[in-house]
């Protein structure tokens, strides 16, 4: 699934790296719980999370991840997208709840992978 | 790179939000210098969950990343309260992190066993009252 694909299925605003809408995710993960992430998480590509400081764009670049999707209605300040660019990793935002984003997700085909 | 290259870094322990930056900065260089990127990812989030351990824990300290063509070695030091038990720290889910911590993402007790989990090797040197030393070996090979 494109990056393109999750913005509109979440009904998502893009919040920087516009121009990496193309690429392809082969999995995703939805935690707020960034120790769990570094644990559990594998070969995911994109985040869910309603978590919002910079942990959570170095956490998800420490795991190679291509795209963060802030649910809830949450917004990260300016530091943490220009950090993000900095990474090249694509953050939206969308005001749906954890649960029904990735519930979205899955129905639309996108899996999870864990250790 | 024929011979071996070390990268020192001060970890703030004031700072929760530049906790990570060694590591961010590690990962960069490593993939600068061409390591493959398992390696690279395995070194990064070792370096990193030992990074947010000494700004939780610790009040920060150093952390030394000595890079060679065979192997990564970091060594993380601090002069925190040290490790009262290092069995029990090592097992998963076992955290002595605040709320405030848990509030953040952090402080669910994965920290240590992680760290173990994506090295070959890892030592730790603690005293209580004095600090922390932990060294962790990545093989490039």
């Amino acid at each position: 699934m494109k990056i393109s694909e999750v913005k509109d299925l979440l009904d998502a605003e893009v919040l920087c790296c516009e121009d990496d809408l193309d690429t392809e995710l082969c999995s995703a993960c939805g935690c707020d719980m960034m120790s769990d992430v570094l644990a559990y998480v594998k070969n995911q590509a994109v985040l869910l999370t309603g978590l919002v400081n910079p942990q959570v764009i170095k956490t998800a670049e420490m795991m190679d991840m291509r795209c963060i999707v802030f649910v809830r209605s949450k917004r990260p300040n300016h530091d943490m997208i220009r950090l993000a660019e900095e990474t090249g990793l694509v953050l939206l935002a969308s005001d749906y709840t954890l649960f029904k984003a990735c519930g979205i997700l899955y129905l639309n085909g996108l899996r999870g992978e864990t250790n | 790179m024929a011979e071996a290259i070390t990268f020192h870094f001060d970890v703030d322990g004031e700072n929760f939000t530049s906790a990570g930056n060694a590591s961010v900065q590690v990962k960069r260089k490593l993939r600068h210098l061409g390591f493959p990127a398992d390696v690279i990812k395995r070194v990064a989030i070792a370096m990193y969950e030992g990074e947010i351990n000494m700004v939780i824990h610790a009040d920060g300290g150093s952390a030394d990343v000595i890079v060679s063509p065979e192997e990564v070695k970091i060594v993380l030091a601090d002069r925190g309260p040290g490790i009262p038990d290092v069995a029990l720290a090592m097992k998963e889910g076992y955290s002595t992190a605040s709320d405030s911590i848990r509030s953040l993402g952090f402080g669910a007790g994965m920290g240590l066993p992680n760290m173990k989990r994506y090295t070959d090797s890892m030592e730790i040197d603690t005293k209580l009252g004095v600090g922390t030393t932990i060294t962790m070996t990545v093989k490039v090979a």
